[in-house]
């Protein structure tokens, strides 16, 4: 008995751990990314995120007043200021004359830059360039300093990516793609499974044979054919070939197959007695579906409403095919790519845009997730 | 309110016959048991009754018409299922109002008559509760109400107890039979393989056996006269005892010779030419008592005795290893194992059938029945 306890207890600990590290490596990105795109930019390349708590350090180029700002004090020639500016306030580490050595003087320190001139950097920022002659030209001093700056979360980031970079825009299009992509074949499957589950008609099983066979062919054999035949029929109505209710269609009929397949199977569940009953009491097979099977099935329309809005929302391959790559049709993933390759170098507009484009299945989930579990069964029939 | 008749009524599927050509008449207002073994086609027939199976050949009538091809809704039946079959998201009101909803009847006649309904089962506080919310023997009630709302001609009950616990089961019976009793105008038709239940709550039984009607009597005729071996059998518990025989002399009273040597008088009469022939001889382990003169039935050795407090079940060697002897005794009569026993019994409650496994006692059987 104990022996089983002890085993029964390390089984558990087993799970537990096991779920820990799985929680741990599915989230770990996803707040990367979520803090990254909340961080100033440059911060960013100084630091990664896990530092984002922290002051960062970066080297950055300045130039220095010009000599018109001298002033003469004691017999030598000054310029001082603040490298800041008004700037807020940042700390000085070091400082360098030139780019190849940026920080070879600590703050603080004098600088020798030869014929007796000197600067001094302090760490507030403040600095004093001290010449025995007149600085000469317009343009002032290079240098180049290592400050840390203290944290700095902005949400500048998703302005820019939603209202300049176009993901807004490319938002909406993803939406539009996948909302009537997702309803459309739920409401055709939800019918045909009944149909397939419950009614008797001649071929039935030829018919359910055929929806398993077609769960097997895979998409990109069929992509083509399809788009052909999409563009024939497109030519011959005189519509354009590229619109919405193409990739509508084209999402609908990759779908329907395991939409059918699921919702028939969970509807073939459900007890005969109800619809035995239902039939006693006078419903026809329409006022069945509508009312006992199509309320009873809800946990299996909304798990396959998940599979379906993931699966359009992070499709790229279809969205290519069918639709346009201009910004009136350019869905999430597409926009993604592209920005992949203009913005490669731009973290803070890449992981931005990243987090935006998971948003949207991350609320799906967590709004619809309670449906895999609950059995709206429950009562119905003994042991229920 | 209606009579039914089933003529021939036959069903198979594909080469599989299940119904063999029922014949069956129900007047009107009778409460009639189907019982049965497990597959004998009971719980078919009350489906075909109810149009849930189509008929495959023969003819059924509900109230003189025949409804071989009307829809179940159109039959004037309700049913109540083993399972209850609740629409699970429906509330106890919805639940009882579905189908006159369907129907398209007026909100307030709806009310009306599911509030009655629930009046009559005691439902009136639990209109609103979800089925899930409810035990097994309210669950079953919620059916019986759903099927009284429908104020139906014929109410079909398909094993409506087989899901309740003991002491529900007994209660929900009696629930049955008095709902009966508030109806007397209407027709019920009762399967169950439970005989407490046939015995119980049947005007008449009908003893279903591969799909062909055994016998259809009412519950004491099925006792005092069983028409074959099987319903002699099936009904009564423990099971009739059967053992082999010979008639000695046949006439209006018959002795036989029971296979072991001892012998006994039955009053059954025989016909002259059956003298000979070999038989079964039955009694019921009720009927058999510790025998107190000569006259002994059987005698044999203790084997094994089930005591059940108000009577002891014993099992006497006969000479038949696989097949001992059940007595039922009172349960304070004074039996050890391996003791010699000697039972008799009152003639009157004997049975032979013949060869064949008929009754010798059919014709006075019907001759009772008429």
């Amino acid at each position: 008995m104990a022996n089983a306890r002890g085993k029964s207890f390390l089984a558990k600990f087993g799970v537990h751990l096991a779920v820990l590290v799985f929680v741990i490596i599915w989230t770990i990105p996803t707040l990367g990314i979520l803090v990254s795109s909340l961080r100033d930019k440059d911060q960013i390349i100084a630091s990664g995120w896990w530092n984002a708590f922290s002051s960062s350090t970066q080297t950055e180029a300045g130039r220095l007043p010009s000599p018109e700002t001298q002033v003469e004090k004691d017999g030598s020639f000054v310029i001082e200021g603040n490298i800041f500016g008004d700037g807020p306030a940042r700390a000085v580490s070091a400082f360098g004359l030139r780019s190849a050595a940026p920080t070879q003087y600590p703050a603080g320190e004098a600088a020798d830059l030869s014929d007796g001139v000197t600067l001094i950097i302090n760490e507030d920022g403040s600095f004093v360039l001290t010449s025995p002659v007149a600085f000469e030209g317009t343009r002032g001093q290079r240098i180049y300093y290592a400050s840390s700056a203290p944290p700095r979360f902005t949400t500048e980031n998703y302005e820019t990516v939603l209202f300049s970079e176009g993901i807004g825009r490319s938002f909406i299009n993803s939406l539009t793609v996948t909302v009537p992509a997702t309803i459309i074949p739920i409401m055709i499957a939800a019918f045909a499974a009944y149909a397939l589950a419950w009614m008797r008609f001649p071929g039935r099983a030829l018919i359910i044979a055929t929806i398993i066979g077609l769960l097997v062919v895979p998409l990109q054999m069929a992509l083509i054919p399809l788009l052909q035949l999409y563009n024939n029929v497109a030519l011959f109505f005189g519509v354009p070939s590229k619109t919405y209710l193409g990739i509508w269609l084209a999402h609908t009929g990759f779908g329907l197959p395991f939409a059918i397949y699921l919702l028939r199977s969970y509807m073939a569940g459900l007890p005969k007695e109800l619809m035995e009953s239902a039939r006693i009491d006078g419903a026809s097979d329409f006022e069945i579906f509508l009312k006992i099977v199509l309320p009873l099935s809800f946990p299996v329309l909304a798990s396959f409403a998940i599979f379906q809005f993931l699966w359009v929302w992070n499709d790229l391959l279809v969205a290519m095919v069918f639709l346009k790559t201009d910004a009136s049709e350019l869905v999430l993933t597409a926009k993604l790519n592209a920005l992949l390759g203009s913005r490669g170098g731009d973290w803070e507009i890449l992981t931005t845009s990243a987090f935006v484009t998971i948003l949207v299945p991350l609320a799906v989930f967590f709004s619809l997730q309670r449906y895999f579990v609950r059995g709206l069964l429950a009562g119905s029939v003994k042991g229920g | 309110m209606a009579d039914l008749t089933l003529r021939q009524i036959k069903k198979s599927y594909g080469a599989v016959n299940i119904l063999h050509g029922i014949d069956l008449d129900i007047k009107s207002g009778e409460f009639i048991v189907f019982v049965g073994p497990s597959g004998c086609g009971k719980s078919t027939l009350l489906r075909t009754i109810a149009g849930l199976e189509e008929i495959t050949s023969g003819e059924l009538k509900i109230a003189g018409e025949i409804v071989n091809d009307v829809p179940p809704s159109k039959r004037g039946i309700a049913m109540v299922f083993q399972s209850y079959a609740l629409y699970p998201h429906m509330t106890v009101y919805d639940n009882m109002a579905f189908g006159m909803k369907i129907a398209g009847e007026s909100k307030s006649e709806i009310d009306r008559r599911v509030k009655q309904a629930a009046e009559i089962l005691q439902l009136t506080k639990y209109l609103d509760r979800l089925p899930k919310a409810m035990s097994g023997g309210q669950r079953q009630r919620v059916a019986i109400g759903r099927a009284i709302v429908r104020n139906p001609k014929v109410f079909l009950f398909d094993e409506p107890l087989s899901n309740l616990d003991a002491a529900l089961r007994v209660a929900t019976r009696i629930e049955i039979a008095k709902l009966k009793e508030s109806m007397p105008q209407t027709t019920m038709i009762y399967v169950t393989h439970d005989q407490v239940e046939a015995m119980t709550l049947a005007d008449r039984i009908v003893v279903l056996k591969d799909g062909r009607v055994e016998q259809v009597g009412t519950p004491m005729e099925l006792y005092h006269h069983p028409g074959n071996l099987f319903v002699a059998q099936f009904i009564g518990s423990p099971a009739m005892n059967i053992v082999p025989a010979t008639i000695e002399k046949a006439g209006a009273s018959t002795s036989i010779s029971i296979t072991g040597g001892l012998k006994a008088d039955v009053p059954v009469a025989t016909p002259a030419d059956a003298a000979g022939t070999s038989i079964s001889f039955g009694a019921r382990p009720e009927d058999l008592c510790l025998a107190t003169g000569d006259a002994v039935l059987f005698e044999g050795k203790v084997d094994y005795v089930e005591q059940l407090g108000e009577v002891q079940l014993v099992y006497l060697d006969i000479g038949r290893p696989d097949s001992p002897l059940v007595v039922k005794l009172p349960g304070n009569a004074p039996v050890k194992r391996g003791e010699v026993l000697k039972v008799d019994a009152d003639p009157g409650t004997l049975h032979i059938f013949n060869a064949e496994g008929r009754s010798f006692a059919r014709e006075a059987a019907s001759a009772i029945a008429a």
